[in-house]
This record gives C-alpha cells, structure tokens and sequence, in this order.
C-alpha cells in the first residue's frame, strides 16, 4: 500500500495544472480516489458525511449481480453442450465456456462505455464519475450471447453518449442505459435479437467446444415458444426459477435473481416499493390476462405465477425499475411507477405479437412518465396541505 | 442587384440563420422523407421553387393585399403552386412522387413557407424576396441532403439506390442499422447536426 501511496504521490506533480500531463488531470483524479479515500475535508459550513459514497453503493449493486453473473455463465455452457448434443459434459467445462462466451462481451462494454466516459471526463475537465461501473455489467447480462461484439460496442457507444452524456452524465440520464442499449440493438438489428438463434451459442468460443446443432434442437426462449409453438410448451415455472432455460444471460435464473434482491434490500440500495409494486402489477395483469385467456393470444394461457417467472420480467423488476436514477422518487409515485411497469410488461408481451418480451419496453415507457408521476404526487400533496390551511 | 443586403437575404440562411437548425422550422418533413437520398432531394427542390416563387408573388401583391386576410392569400398562392409542383412529379418522376406521398402536399402547412412570406415577403421587393427564397430552400435542403445521406448510408448501405458498402463487409457480419431507417434516427441525427452546428458557431448557443 505505501509503496503505491508513494508512487501515486510522484507522479501528481505532472498531472497539476502546468504539468507534462495536465490534460490528463482527472485520469489521476479518478485512479487516485479508485485507489484511496480522498483526504480532502469541507472547507465551510457543517457537512455531515456518509462513507456509503457513489462508488461504494455502485459496488454493491456489481457484487448484487454476481450471483446473476454467475448462473449465466453455467446457463450457458449448459445450453451449449445442450445444442450440440454433448450429454456428459462436466460442471466446469459448461462453466469454462460460459465464462470464455461472456467473458469478450464484458470486457467490450466496459472498454467502450469507460473510453467514452473518459474522454467526455477529460474534455469537459471534470471528475470522472463512476455510473458505468453497473450499466457495464449490466450490458452483458441482458444482451443476447450472439450478438456480434462490435454491434454491442456500436450500442453501448450509441447509448452512453445519447441517453446519458447528452443529458449531463452520471445521475442526470431520463432512461436507463443499459436498456437504451438493448433498445437500440434490438430496433437496428432486430434479426440478430430475436428468434431461434439468438439466446443458445453455438460455435466455439476461443476455440473451445463448437460443435454441430443435434437433431430436433430448437434454441427458442420459453417465451418464444409460447408466441409459436404453444403447443409443444413444456417449461414448468420451476424450470424458470432454476434457469437453465435459453434467454439471455442474466434474465434465466430466478434464484440468483432473487439472491440479488436480497443483497440490494439488506443494504438499502434498492426501493423494496419499486420491486414489490412491479410483481404486484406483473401477477394483476397476468391474472387479468389469464382470466381472458383465447387463442388468439397464446401467451394469456400462462398462470400469472408463470409469467413473472419466465422471460427478463424479474431481472428487470430487481435491476432495472430500480435504477435510483431514471425511477420515481416520491414513496407513492414508487408504488404507482412499479406497478405500471409490471402491467405494461405482461400488456405487451400478452397482446402484442410483434415483441415476445415486454420488460424492456415497460422500464423504458415508464422512465418517461417517473417525473410526471413525481410531479403530480408532490402537486396533490401540496393542494391537500392549502386546502388544510384555508379552512382555519 | 447583390448588394449587401441582398447577399444576406440569399446566404445567411445556409447557416448563420438556416431554417432547419437555427430556427427548428420544417421538422416533420425533415424527418419524414429523409429515410432515401432521393427523395429527400426532389423534396428539397420542390420547396425550393415553391418558396421562391411564392415569395416574389406575395411580394408582388404585398401593396394590395388586405391585412386582415392575408394568411388566406398566402395559401391559395402557395396552394396552387404545390399543386403545380405535384403534377409535375406525377408526370415527370412518377416513382418518386410515390415515396414522397402526401409530403408534397403538406409544403402548404411547412412552416418555413410562411414563416418566410410573412416576414419577409410582405415588406420586400420582388428581387430580395426572390433571394430570401432561394436561400431559405437551399438551406432547408442543405439538411435534408445531410440526414438523407447518412440515414440511406447507415440504413440501406446505398446512396441513390446504388450499393455502397461492398459486399466484402456484409461477409464479415456487418449489418444495416435498421433503426436508421426509423423516423426516431431522422431526429437524432437532426439533433447532432445541430449540435455540430452550435458547436462551430458558438454566438448561436442557448444559454
């Protein structure tokens, strides 16, 4: 730790207005602070400060989506070998190909979303602020695994400069990023983001496994399936919990989903409001659709448990709606945002036959509607409080 | 005949005041027919004839027109020339006049028509009017032919129909960007226009 302390120490002369390197200012700034607590105190007035800082609350919201991570990584070396027709494959060599699949698709959101962060950072001389940190990681885990990388790189390029830099950088951003780039991949190269061959890799990743698809193999997702071939459905709402069922990484796996929940609610990261209205709004409608259930729309003939249980509608409840950012601030605007977003989320995927999922689309309408919901609960306050004071 | 003011009529509008960017007239048709080359630029000169005529005949009839109706006077004039530029493309260049549909028609409701007649061809001679209109076009159409060009480039990998980007790419995994050819692209590449634009002229920034 000296040792670093030191060196970080000799290098900052270069980096202070003046210096070789003073273009490069808040490159230092921001490995300095990666690396130490600032030491730097308020200089007037009384502050109160609270450790649990940006970066640590990003952190844990990283370490909340490990167990996601994870089971995505063993998802997909399962569903590989699956495809391919290998039944004796071991735990670790389907975790061994998820890690090498997933691996590439991490590391080019975060070198494309950080390069763009940095070079904003050092354009406009200021800090650079660490709200890629989980947009990053959640880039990975709701893009499908054959997505070609420069595509995801064009994505994320695409949505940190327009839904987030655009609208003045970290904490700033009316949508979430993460979904902006889903959004985008899934509007400019819908072939590549739906069907049969998105969600299940086949061809070898570095060389490892590869292989033929075996007969009879059908990569579609649950959901998929419904929308088709309602006929030969046979994924129970357990298959869906366990999550060894094609989708994308992250979305399959209720239980790491849920473990993830439960690291943001212990902690407080996340609005338990948020996440409980949106299952709420989820099994209403899915309820309401299931009481209504015809044949014209295969996907109402699900049980309301079913349907929450299948497709992104839990990663987006836990990880998405959440966002502190683009969400509803006031305690019952959470209630009305959450709900909303879990009936829009059944709406569309029930009633819409063009898009099998409709998490996404749900979050991202919402997050337009978060600050008129605010407004109009804080207005509402505000008129009962003056008709209060009239009446004396 | 181009005095200095004349030159301001005819050239401010390419930039330092252009329709499109700097006063955000004539959006819709902007992103509407945008989505081809080529139409965009049978749209940007029917606009630019219509404009410039319509202009120097508002401009003619600036003394005997009653102020009380002269919006209606406008549009019967502009009115009849769109209809004139219509048939035209009808017989003319049929297959393009069917992709622009009903967008040649609504030139009557571009606010950049009367926008301009009624500041400034109501108070000017013929000649300057002319001018003003044949700049005011060119700048509207200077935009459409930027939007147009990168939106058929990205989205079709065509320009004018012909193919651009080799085939040798679309070997390698590349693939059009379908949102392009969507109308919400037409507005966010309008949106870094502008904002190369304000970028480069830096007396134009909002505060």
């Amino acid at each position: 730790m000296k040792f670093l302390r030191q060196f970080m120490d000799k290098i900052k002369p270069h980096f202070h207005e003046g210096g070789k390197l003073s273009k490069l200012e808040s490159v230092y700034d921001g490995m300095e602070t990666f690396l130490f607590t600032p030491n730097t105190t308020s200089r007037s007035g009384v502050h109160i400060h609270d450790s649990n800082d940006m970066k640590r609350t990003m952190i844990t919201v990283v370490v909340a989506l490990v167990p996601c991570l994870l089971m995505a990584m063993y998802n997909i070396g399962f569903q590989h070998f699956r495809a391919i027709g290998v039944a004796d494959a071991s735990f670790w060599q389907m975790f061994l190909f998820g890690l090498l699949a997933l691996l590439p698709v991490i590391v080019v959101s975060y070198v494309v979303g950080l390069g763009i962060e940095f070079i904003g950072a050092q354009i406009h001389h200021k800090e650079i602020q660490e709200g890629f940190l989980v947009t990053g990681i959640l880039i990975p885990l709701i893009v499908p695994i054959n997505t070609p990388l420069w595509m995801t790189a064009v994505a994320t390029a695409f949505a940190v400069i327009f839904a987030k830099e655009i609208f003045g950088g970290t904490g700033m951003n009316i949508f979430n990023v993460a979904l902006i780039t889903r959004a985008f991949l899934f509007f400019a190269y819908p072939s590549k983001m739906s069907g049969d061959s998105a969600f299940v890799k086949i061809d070898s990743a570095f060389g490892y496994g590869g292989g033929n698809v075996a007969d009879g193999f059908t990569g579609a997702t649950p959901l998929g399936e419904v929308a088709t071939n309602f006929e030969n459905f046979s994924t129970s709402a357990m298959d869906a919990f366990i999550g060894l069922i094609p989708g994308s990484p992250g979305e399959t796996s209720m239980i790491a989903i849920l473990i993830g929940a439960a690291i943001l609610l212990i902690t407080g990261i996340a609005s338990w409001r948020v996440m409980l209205s949106v299952f709420a709004g989820g099994l209403a409608m899915g309820a309401l659709a299931h009481a209504f259930a015809c044949d014209t729309y295969p996907a109402s003939m699900l049980d309301p448990i079913t349907q929450v249980c299948l497709g992104g509608f839990a990663f987006a409840a836990v990880f998405m709606a959440t966002d502190p950012v683009t969400g509803a601030r006031t305690k019952i605007g959470q209630y009305i945002y959450g709900f909303l977003i879990g009936v829009f989320a059944i709406l569309i995927r029930v009633y819409n036959g063009g898009y099998p999922e409709g998490a996404m689309l749900a979050v991202l309408l919402m997050n337009a509607f978060a600050p008129l919901i605010d407004y109009c609960v804080v207005q509402v306050n505000i008129n009962r409080r003056a008709k209060r004071a009239k009446v004396q | 005949m181009l005095s200095k003011r004349n030159k301001e009529a005819l050239f401010n509008p390419l930039s330092k005041d252009n329709p499109v960017l700097v006063q955000i007239l004539g959006i819709c048709s902007t992103l509407a027919v945008t989505a081809k080359l080529e139409p965009a630029i049978v749209m940007g000169i029917s606009v630019i004839a219509v404009l410039a005529i319509s202009n120097v005949v508002i401009s003619l009839l600036r003394n005997t027109i009653p102020t009380s109706i002269r919006i209606i006077v406008q549009l019967v004039v502009v009115a009849a020339l769109v209809i004139i530029v219509q048939q035209v493309l009808r017989a003319y260049a049929y297959d393009v006049s069917l992709q622009l549909s009903v967008f040649i028609g609504l030139i009557i409701t571009n606010c950049i028509l009367m926008g301009r007649l009624e500041a400034f061809a109501l108070s000017n001679k013929p000649w300057p009017a002319f001018l003003d209109g044949i700049g005011n076009g060119l700048g509207y159409m200077i935009i459409l032919v930027i939007v147009a060009f990168f939106r058929e480039l990205l989205g079709s990998g065509t320009l004018l129909g012909f193919q651009v980007i080799p085939q040798w790419c679309y070997d390698h995994g590349y693939m059009n960007n379908g949102l392009m050819i969507l109308p919400p692209m037409a507005l966010i590449t309008v949106g870094c226009i502008i904002w190369v634009h304000r970028s480069r002229n830096k007396e134009l920034q909002e505060k």
